[in-house]
């Protein structure tokens, strides 16, 4: 973990290399020798490829019971062959649910909806946020001032309590949990965004390309946004991973994703009351959550690591946590 | 610094009436009637009238606009100030948060009956993920690369991404069915109860009066209560039904208090007077603790300020798994049910408790390092 990433070569033998180097390719560098940040990049990618091929990988419809079609009872624990489970027995490798389908598949389906939450959410937070903070650095003044203002009203709820009551607003509903989760997390990219945007905007090759013409859309869209991605690619990232956990947090007390849509937060809400009885129903899709969730979280932190330039040299700085 | 928190107080007074029109108009905007809420789907348009009149909710929300949802014009009044939001705003400036409609009662009463389940249940979490997450932190950063390091990062990344009121079933499941030693749900047993302070020391109070209210307040502080009235038997039962809510809300702010912990130490202990304190002698253990520890205190003030709103979202999941009658459940029903005063009183109080907590993080800056001066 506290490997010392090298320098990015700037020096070839024969003196300055060439080829420039790319933020990009140093960043994949850095990121591939953090053992947390390949975890989570492998996490990730398995959950994709999940998501993608779920038709394949859930031997059931996630929606359709199995009454009628094996012999099994509602709330059934798992069953797995290899386990010791006798092999005349239908094989559930995550345990039949209270409306006697076949729980895995339905995680298997799950991972699609989560992963959708995350991106979906994120980004129209993500496209406000930075319009909202780029368009408050940029102008400054009054504007800057208002925007700034309703972001901090906005901050002054606790998220969650936030999102709850624009989803009572809004109806109860997967679309508008997403909408609500979007709408909180906007002032978190505003933010970033306007930061960005003033350390950049005083910068000499932004007065260069002033200089040259460029009207204040151009800059911003060609100059300062491009050099404001890295900050927000971080954020970005730890982001989809509160929204994750935020989303099933908003299906498990009924308000997002409404049965039997095989979202993990709802279908954790749906029998939590069998948790005593029939444990299973309740591990699986929370263990799927916080997977998800924890992917996200260790890539986040390693591209954090990876996009700074000042941890390159020292290998042990702050964020390597 | 008076100067600094006068002027902090001042700038915050946009935000907060920001947050109180969005308070109230969040509360209006939720569909539906509070009439056919309370009264029934089948309630008449005479029922509905009086209902409405009896609440105030005939009245036009702001002037010229006699609703929200749907937005319907009209309705504008000679005084503006007899509008829905004017008439609110006033009677919250006398601190009367008005009348709960689903239970007839005064909205202050009802804080001070669940408020002090959810301050408790936090507090503690938060007492938890302090006293626990700090020390993680410092050993972590002291046997850097250690395996008690790499367990306590791998442990912090995992709490962090563990959903609460998963987290808290299993809790629940595990501690209860499995092993049957604390209960599963609940604030106190049922049957057992924790005698009001007031009551044991015989203040006669009557119930009419804003002081009965306070007074309620903090004898619903369970602990608290029966902590100052020696009622042990309650204590020890409700520390019980605490610790496993307690320990399931603190798993978020605990990982993160470790984790910022240990990089913020790190930091410190590759600073010049930390090597020139080793160099002269001092013992590691001071080096760390006197030295260090108070100097890499900063950032780990700042993120358990921000903690404590996650932990408020998290209070709403944790009262919903185990059962407990506090904030985050009622604002739940009051939404469902169209209780506008409750909604506005409770989302208000936390707000308003929110944007304080972050005054008091700003201030402690102050005492932790004397070089920050408040402007």
């Amino acid at each position: 973990m506290a490997t010392a990433a090298p320098a990015p070569r700037l020096l070839s033998a024969e003196g300055l290399s060439d080829r420039p180097v790319s933020l990009w390719r140093t960043t994949w560098r850095r990121l591939f020798q953090r053992r947390s940040a390949i975890v989570g990049l492998t996490i990730l990618i398995a959950l994709v490829l999940t998501a993608i091929f779920a038709p394949w990988i859930a031997p059931y419809d996630p929606t359709d019971d199995l009454i009628g079609d094996e012999p099994v009872e509602a709330r059934q624990p798992p069953c797995i062959h290899l386990l010791g489970c006798p092999a005349d027995q239908p094989q559930h490798l995550m345990g039949i649910d209270s409306n006697v389908r076949d729980l895995f598949s339905r995680v298997v389906y799950g991972t699609r909806y989560s992963l959708v939450i995350g991106f979906t959410a994120v980004g129209f937070a993500v496209v406000v946020g930075t319009l909202l903070g780029a368009l408050a650095g940029m102008l400054g003044g009054t504007i800057d001032n208002v925007i700034m203002r309703v972001m901090d009203v906005l901050l002054a709820f606790p998220a969650l309590l936030l999102a709850i009551a624009i989803v009572a607003v809004l109806g109860p509903g997967l679309t508008n949990a997403l909408l609500a989760i979007g709408i909180v997390s906007i002032p978190i990219y505003a933010r970033v965004m306007r930061a960005s945007v003033l350390s950049t905007r005083e910068m000499d090759f932004v007065s260069a390309s002033r200089a040259l013409g460029e009207g204040t859309l151009g800059i911003l869209f060609r100059v300062v946004l491009p050099n404001a991605m890295t900050p927000l690619i971080v954020v970005a990232t730890l982001g989809i991973a509160t929204a994750i956990l935020d989303a099933a947090a908003l299906s498990f007390l009924g308000l997002g994703a409404q049965p039997p849509t095989p979202e993990w937060g709802s279908m954790l809400g749906k029998d939590r009351n069998q948790v005593f009885t029939a444990p299973h129903l309740v591990f699986f899709p929370g263990l799927a959550i916080m997977l998800t969730v924890l992917s996200f979280n260790l890539l986040g932190d390693g591209l954090r690591d990876a996009l700074d330039p000042r941890l390159g040299r020292k290998g042990t700085k702050l964020g390597e946590a | 610094m008076i100067q600094y928190v006068i002027r902090r107080l001042l700038a915050s007074i946009p935000v907060l009436l920001g947050i109180l029109v969005v308070v109230f108009l969040l509360a209006r905007l939720i569909p539906g009637d509070a009439c056919k809420a309370m009264l029934g789907e089948k309630a008449t348009a005479e029922a509905c009238e009086r209902f409405n009149r009896a609440n105030g909710l005939d009245k036009p929300v702001i002037n010229c606009i006699a609703s929200v949802r749907p937005l319907r014009l009209g309705g504008c009044l000679v005084n503006p100030f007899e509008t829905q939001f004017f008439i609110y705003a006033g009677n919250l400036l006398q601190g009367d948060f008005g009348q709960s409609i689903r239970f007839s009662r005064p909205v202050t009463i009802i804080l001070a009956e669940r408020l002090p389940t959810t301050i408790e249940l936090s507090l503690a979490a938060l007492t938890i993920a302090i006293v626990v997450g700090i020390p993680l932190g410092v050993i972590s950063a002291v046997k850097h690369n250690s395996p008690a390091d790499v367990a306590t990062m791998i442990g912090a990344n995992i709490g962090v991404s563990m959903p609460v009121f998963w987290l808290g079933l299993m809790l629940a499941y595990l501690f209860s069915v499995v092993l049957g030693l604390l209960p599963p749900s609940g604030r106190i047993t049922a049957g057992m109860a924790s005698a009001p302070f007031y009551d044991v020391w015989g203040w006669a109070v009557d119930a009419a009066t804003p002081r009965y209210k306070v007074l309620e307040f903090f004898a619903n502080l369970y602990l608290l209560n029966s902590l100052v009235t020696g009622q042990w038997e309650v204590l020890r039962d409700v520390l019980r039904h605490l610790i496993l809510p307690a320990a399931a809300l603190a798993t978020i702010p605990l990982a993160i208090i470790a984790r910022m912990t240990r990089s913020s130490l790190l930091d410190v202990l590759g600073q010049d007077y930390v090597r020139a304190a080793k160099a002269k002698g001092v013992p590691r253990a001071a080096v760390v603790l006197k030295h260090a520890f108070r100097n890499a205190l900063l950032p780990v003030v700042t993120i358990i300020g921000l903690s404590l709103g996650s932990l408020l979202g998290g209070a709403v999941l944790t009262e919903t798994v185990f059962g407990l009658a506090g904030v985050g459940r009622i604002l739940f029903e009051a939404i469902t049910a169209r209780d506008y005063p409750i909604i506005q009183a409770f989302t208000l109080v936390i707000a308003v408790g929110y944007v304080g907590i972050n005054l008091l993080v700003d201030l402690s800056y102050t005492y932790l390092d004397p070089r920050i001066r408040l402007k």
